[in-house]
């Protein structure tokens, strides 16, 4: 026999001033099942909280019903007032007569009227629901990191010092990313490589890191705190273990004018080799397309050269199943291909370069060794042309967005130039200059002011060859005039764009993402590092286009939220899960589509001699979030949701 | 009649937005017709046709659904499969006869306080206009009265 208890909140004034209190108590203290009621002044405070835990002991009441505020604000006190007096916390249900009735009528007999049907609803409701218990699930405390740039290698370092496990994926050859590919960063023009590197050297002599370079996360199965990873680590054809990065078999390699991919195609590499000479682990990896051996079974002369035998052309990729509780996905960046613009000749001529391109060739370790040397001929230019905005804030390429880091990096790479060319000129298009950050609107002013860097506030409509010069036509919009450069360089200001892969990979693992094809964070303001897929996280370029210091304090974030699901052994949380009765269950599997969280699996039913009795649907409640929807879906009445179960909803509209 | 007739509405909501919705018209004193009784539920998608028959059975003039935007769901999908459902249901009530303007279906997000007491006043008055659903227990009572064999 259900005996509930129903307490009536004046909320000071906030109730009382508009329903009756009195009369609720009267009605609905004779209403069947309802063993005792009260009213008073604030039942959130403590006085009031030891009224309603008071009154469930004597009472031995089954069921509490508060007709107050709204369950968003007070559900967690009075169910902890429960709890504290002996009674299930889900025993609870709260009657919004504040925000849905007192605030929001004006007529005192209709508000009394709407306070009683709702407590009564409640009244009717509680009396069916069940005690439930907090839903533990194990963690295991190990993180994987997808992707080694410098995101990347932030969360890993941070996540192993703090002392867990970490296991950082990589698909190149090296980790390090698109920052070990920068020549200098702005606002404070240190050289990227030289704070990366020893970031890069920390991740992997790091006892709680283990990086697989060369390696894909091909499937990601399981749920927060247990999350099974597929990694195929690709054959190197080169053996990690004893190979010592000493770089003979590269100097030897016949094979030597591959366009690399490291330096933009401006320099060559050979069939085996490390991206750049910093890489990490300096173990170089054979590219099997290029390879005379792999082609025609000759040449091996990198086996004949290495002296330990690290060269082993019979290895396969290798697949692993890595058992996680988080995931970091820091997978970045693209930079776009600007093909697309005919207008500006990428492509088309050998001087209209990107500025990823700008960042090898001042590189200190770049193809020309920090001389800025145009690819066509190897002079020096004597002008350069700087275009901001080749790509993004521009709805007909398909780039809406601001790729934020352009404008900084474009003051940065015409500082370069003049340190490096004295007497050279530049000139910059630009559409707004963008330099918000710390120290960033004193480093665009420093390349106007100091280095002279000439800023055009215009679009550039064409670009063409003329006697051995590129003709610049643009306009100046300030002066309202047409103007025509001649450069002997010109530089794209190419939008961050996402990896071509990045849908298909985001389908893969199941995180969201938006029009382009970055990854969607759970909510952009309150949430920008958990996806609505619990236990994984973002950080990084994968997100939106970010600069290194907002890249690393999102990686920073995502590990703090990594070390926080592993302070715990076990992540419980709200029992509000999907049940199937396997009894009546058809097993039409309606429920499997309906579920948006693919927590509902198939489940074998077998007597005792293993024989198969009938399949049925089962959830997993580790990953179900309690929406509902697979039950509204189940033909056969077979699936509920606790706290939310058909008979507490027909009780409920009954008691309306 | 003398005065005039005052609707019932029973709101099937979901707590991430509507409710949420209708907490912020509270919160902002917003004033609205005192027709509506609103259940709670985690996402439209939980919300079954059967609940909407079983308030115009139990003596709803009429009923609203209600949810987070298309693509706001907290649940990712629930809405979307709550539109579909809602689509499916409605040619089944002008099969069963039920005049499909008693049920109302909208979007209202946890932002939008002022647009949910501007519903509430809307449907109230539409629903006030087509008068009491009595075809239920009309049907009720034929069937009582029959109840013989």
């Amino acid at each position: 026999m259900a005996k509930i208890g129903v307490f009536v909140c004046h909320c000071g004034e906030n109730i009382a001033s508009m329903v009756d209190t009195g009369k609720l108590v009267t009605a609905i203290s004779g209403h069947p099942g309802v063993a005792f009621s009260s009213e008073y002044k604030y039942f959130c405070s403590d006085p009031g909280q030891e009224t309603v835990k008071r009154a469930i002991r004597e009472n031995n009441l089954t069921g509490v019903v508060v007709a107050a505020c709204s369950p968003r604000m007070h559900e967690q006190t009075f169910r902890k007032a429960c709890a504290e007096a002996g009674l299930n916390p889900y025993m609870l249900e709260l009657a919004n007569i504040r925000e849905q009735c007192s605030w929001v009528h004006t007529d005192r007999i209709e508000a009394t009227d709407k306070a009683i049907e709702i407590t009564r609803a409640l009244v009717e409701k509680v009396k069916r629901n069940n005690d439930l218990q907090p839903i533990s699930v194990p963690v295991t405390r190990r993180a994987m990191v997808i992707g080694g740039g410098v995101a990347g290698i932030q969360a890993a370092i941070d996540i192993a010092t703090a002392g867990r496990e970490v296991v950082l994926v990589e698909r190149e050859p090296s980790i390090g990313g698109h920052m070990s590919q920068i020549s200098e960063t702005f606002p404070t023009l240190d050289c990227s490589q030289c704070i990366l590197t020893p970031r890069m050297v920390e991740a992997v002599q790091h006892p709680n890191i283990r990086v697989m370079t060369y390696a894909e996360v091909e499937e990601v199965d399981g749920f927060i705190g247990n999350f099974t990873v597929k990694v195929r680590s690709k054959a190197r054809y080169v053996k990690m273990e004893t190979c010592t990065g000493c770089g003979d078999c590269i100097q030897k390699c016949p094979v030597k004018k591959i366009p690399s991919e490291f330096e933009c195609e401006l320099g060559n590499r050979t069939a085996i080799y490390t991206p750049f000479a910093q890489a990490v682990p300096n173990v170089p990896v054979i590219d099997r397309s290029r390879c005379t051996y792999f082609k025609n079974g000759k040449c091996a002369i990198c086996k004949k050269t290495c002296q330990i035998d690290s060269i082993d052309f019979e290895q396969e990729d290798k697949t692993e199943y890595i058992e996680v509780g988080a995931i970091v996905v820091a997978t970045g960046f693209q930079v776009q291909n600007t093909s697309m613009y005919g207008e500006y000749g990428y492509g088309r001529y050998k001087d209209v370069i990107t500025g990823l391109h700008f960042e090898r060739l001042a590189s200190a370790s770049g193809p020309t060794a920090g001389k800025i040397k145009r690819p066509s001929d190897g002079k020096e230019p004597e002008t350069v042309v700087f275009i901001q905005c080749a790509g993004s804030r521009d709805a007909s390429k398909g780039v809406k967005y601001c790729s934020k880091i352009c404008c900084m990096y474009t003051a940065k790479h015409a500082m370069l130039y003049a340190h490096k060319v004295h007497h050279g000129k530049s000139q910059i298009f630009y559409m707004d200059i963008r330099a918000a950050g710390k120290g960033y609107d004193e480093f665009t002013r420093r390349a106007i002011e100091e280095d002279e860097a000439g800023y055009i506030r215009g679009r550039v409509s064409k670009l063409y060859e003329e006697n051995g010069k590129l003709i610049v036509r643009g306009v100046d919009t300030l002066l309202g005039k047409p103007v025509e450069v001649e450069a002997d360089m010109v530089v794209l200001a190419t939008a961050m764009v996402p990896q071509p892969d990045a849908k298909e990979f985001a389908q893969r693992i199941g995180i969201g993402y938006d029009e382009y094809g970055f990854f969607n964070e759970a909510h952009l303001k309150l949430r920008p590092v958990e996806t609505s897929t619990a236990g994984i996280y973002l950080a990084g370029a994968c997100q939106s286009p970010k600069d290194i210091p907002d890249s690393v304090s999102q990686a920073s974030a995502a590990a703090a939220k990594v070390l926080g699901l592993f302070s715990k052994e076990q992540l419980e949380r709200e029992p509000v899960v999907a049940t199937v009765s396997d009894s009546t269950c058809a097993g039409c599997w309606g429920c499997v589509i309906a579920c948006p969280y693919n927590a509902i699996d198939r489940k074998e039913i077998t007597d005792r001699n293993g024989n198969l009795i009938k399949r049925v649907a089962s959830v997993n409640p580790g990953l179900c979030q309690g929406c509902g929807t697979c039950v509204s879906f189940c033909r056969s009445n077979s699936i509920d949701l606790a706290g939310f179960t058909e008979s507490q909803i027909f009780a409920e509209v009954m008691g309306l | 009649m003398t005065e005039t007739f005052e609707p019932k509405i029973v709101a099937f909501v979901c707590t991430y937005c509507t409710y949420a919705g209708a907490d912020l018209a509270g919160t902002s004193r917003m004033k609205y017709a005192s027709n509506v009784r609103m259940v709670r539920l985690p996402c439209t998608g939980r919300i079954s046709p059967m609940f909407i028959l079983k308030a115009l059975q139990k003596g709803a003039d009429g009923v609203l659904v209600s949810g987070c935007h298309p693509g706001d769901c907290h649940f990712a999908q629930g809405n979307y499969h709550a539109r579909r459902r809602w689509t499916v249901f409605r040619s089944l009530l002008a099969f069963t006869g039920i005049p499909e303007e008693r049920i109302k279906f909208s979007w209202i997000s946890a932002a939008e306080g002022a647009k949910f007491a501007e519903l509430i006043n809307s449907i109230t008055d539409e629903i006030r206009a087509l008068g009491p659903f009595e075809q239920y227990q009309e049907l009720q009572k034929v069937i009582e009265t029959q109840s013989t064999y």
